[in-house]
């Protein structure tokens, strides 16, 4: 089979936008202090910057499985003005500028916030400038992009296997464990990619919600930040490492996890 | 596409590349970017109505954490005035022979503990900021604001381990606003500015001073109107709102 052939136009806009991501990319390579590089990758302060981020963004994206993966069943299971609702909340997080996810996030878990300050009088918990306000400043961030991505993948999935399943006895739990997950397993991996991404990146809600602090919740976009203005070199350097980390994870688990499919 | 979307999209570019087409108006004098430290934004911002209704010019304000314009100035940020929180950030800007001339120092602040209203925790002095149990935030060694704070609380031979090092002085007064911390170290005018904090003097033996260094930009557009906005900024006028606004003259 022959492939359509794509108007010349159409490609010189996509190597335009091709272009338009390259080139930003370039110059963080061409501009960076490569002499420094290793002094970069081996200082303390960027281990723990890099440790602190792949553990948030890790445990993110298993909070944003274990609560997204439901979520986006329901949605997919939902009609009418009630699934448009339940969705437009849903997808609220992505287009929220971060900072006010942020903000959102202490007036409801802060000391004096709705949640928090239950938690604050109960048990003497408070919740930001802790590791855990930074996984949950990213999963905030990042969930929307899993449940999409799920809700996608359901809406796409052929609802004759789970009707066998049914026909044949199975129990709604066990459709769910059997058929329904493994059926949609490309869609909770590219879900959880997306989110995972989206939460190592995540600064602004971080930075509001949880503060700034090496080791506790100074992640790697923070740090970068921070660098940035007094070092710009190693701001460089780290945003490069980053950069390596999460392509080198991507392509590991492609292999790992894709090869199945 | 149809032609009425291709002339609204060319109008669109047409309006971006005219620089102030965004603005939605044509000044009347000449209009001036101005590259301000965010603590002097409520001051500034008046000094700005001031300088349209003096017929000086038209002012645009940046405002940004002091180390912030310094690094958009040194990539090339097209500006005509910048007004710092520090004359370190001034000097490197000056040795980048991005200034037209001298800098002058405008106005002074200090330092002061943010507390929340009423304060409830009883806080009095810097050493009270060493407690146990209470929540502190300071803005970050790389801000000016951290960088005094640091100097003040060495000076009183105190050790506080902050809950977090916030990348703006507004940060660490936002967070005391909103109760998530006890107290946190700003500038006086914060928290003649903000209104939603209370503060508690640190003694002048303690406290550090900040001087406010401002100068002309090479790149101004118009340097008789940015040379005038300074003149504006250190006459009684612009001295008067500087002191409402709590910071010192000169």
């Amino acid at each position: 089979m022959s492939r359509p052939r794509v108007p010349a136009a159409l490609i010189a806009l996509a190597g335009l936008g091709l272009l338009f991501f390259l080139l930003p990319l370039a110059g963080l390579v061409l501009r960076a202090p490569w002499d420094q590089a290793v002094a970069g990758v081996t200082a303390p302060e960027t281990a723990t910057a890099l440790e602190l981020s792949l553990f948030c963004s890790l445990a993110a994206t298993a909070i944003a499985l274990v609560l997204g993966i439901p979520l986006a069943l329901v949605l997919s299971r939902t009609a009418g003005r009630l699934r448009n609702l339940l969705r437009a909340l849903t997808t609220l997080p992505m287009v929220l500028p971060p900072v006010v996810g942020g903000v959102a996030l202490l007036l409801a878990f802060g000391r004096r916030g709705l949640v928090g300050s239950l938690l604050y009088q109960a048990f003497g918990i408070q919740i930001p400038f802790t590791t855990a306000a930074a996984v949950m400043a990213e999963t905030f961030v990042a969930m929307p992009f899993l449940v999409i991505a799920v809700e996608a993948g359901l809406r796409s999935l052929d609802p004759r296997y789970e009707e066998a399943a049914r026909a044949l006895g199975a129990r709604g739990w066990m459709v769910f464990a059997r058929v329904t997950l493994p059926l949609l397993r490309p869609a909770i991996f590219s879900g959880a990619v997306l989110c995972w991404a989206r939460a190592l990146g995540e600064f602004g809600a971080t930075i509001t919600f949880a503060g700034n602090f090496p080791g506790r919740t100074q992640t790697v976009p923070v740090a970068v930040y921070v660098a940035l203005e007094t070092h710009p070199d190693s701001a460089i350097v780290l945003s490069l490492i980053l950069l390596a980390v999460s392509v080198a994870i991507l392509v590991g688990m492609r292999d790992r996890w894709l090869g199945a499919l | 596409m149809t032609k009425a979307m291709l002339a609204m999209l060319s109008v669109i570019l047409v309006a971006g590349c005219g620089g102030s087409g965004w603005t939605g108006y044509s000044p009347l004098y000449p209009p001036l970017t101005i590259f301000a430290a965010s603590s002097l934004q409520p001051a500034f911002d008046k000094i700005g109505q001031k300088a349209i209704s003096q017929r000086i010019t038209t002012p645009t304000f940046n405002y940004a954490g002091t180390q912030t314009l310094t690094a958009q100035l040194l990539q090339g940020g097209p500006g005509d005035v910048f007004a710092a929180a520090d004359t370190a950030h001034m000097t490197t800007v000056d040795s980048a022979g991005l200034l037209s001339g001298p800098s002058r120092i405008f106005a002074h602040n200090k330092l002061e503990i943010a507390v929340g209203s009423g304060n409830p925790k009883g806080i009095h002095t810097l050493a009270d900021l060493s407690r146990s149990g209470l929540v502190v935030v300071l803005a970050d060694p790389s801000v000016p604001a951290g960088k005094y704070a640091q100097q003040a609380l060495s000076q009183a031979h105190v050790t506080v381990h902050p809950a977090s090092l916030e990348l703006q002085v507004t940060g660490v007064l936002s967070k005391v606003a909103l109760g998530e911390a006890d107290a946190g170290i700003v500038y006086v005018s914060d928290i003649v500015t903000s209104g939603k904090v209370d503060g508690v003097t640190i003694p002048d033996s303690q406290n550090v001073v900040a001087d406010y260094p401002i100068a002309v930009l090479k790149a101004a557009s118009n340097a008789a109107a940015a040379s005038a906005f300074i003149d504006l900024v250190i006459s009684p006028d612009g001295q008067a709102i500087l002191k409402a606004a709590g910071f010192q003259g000169v």
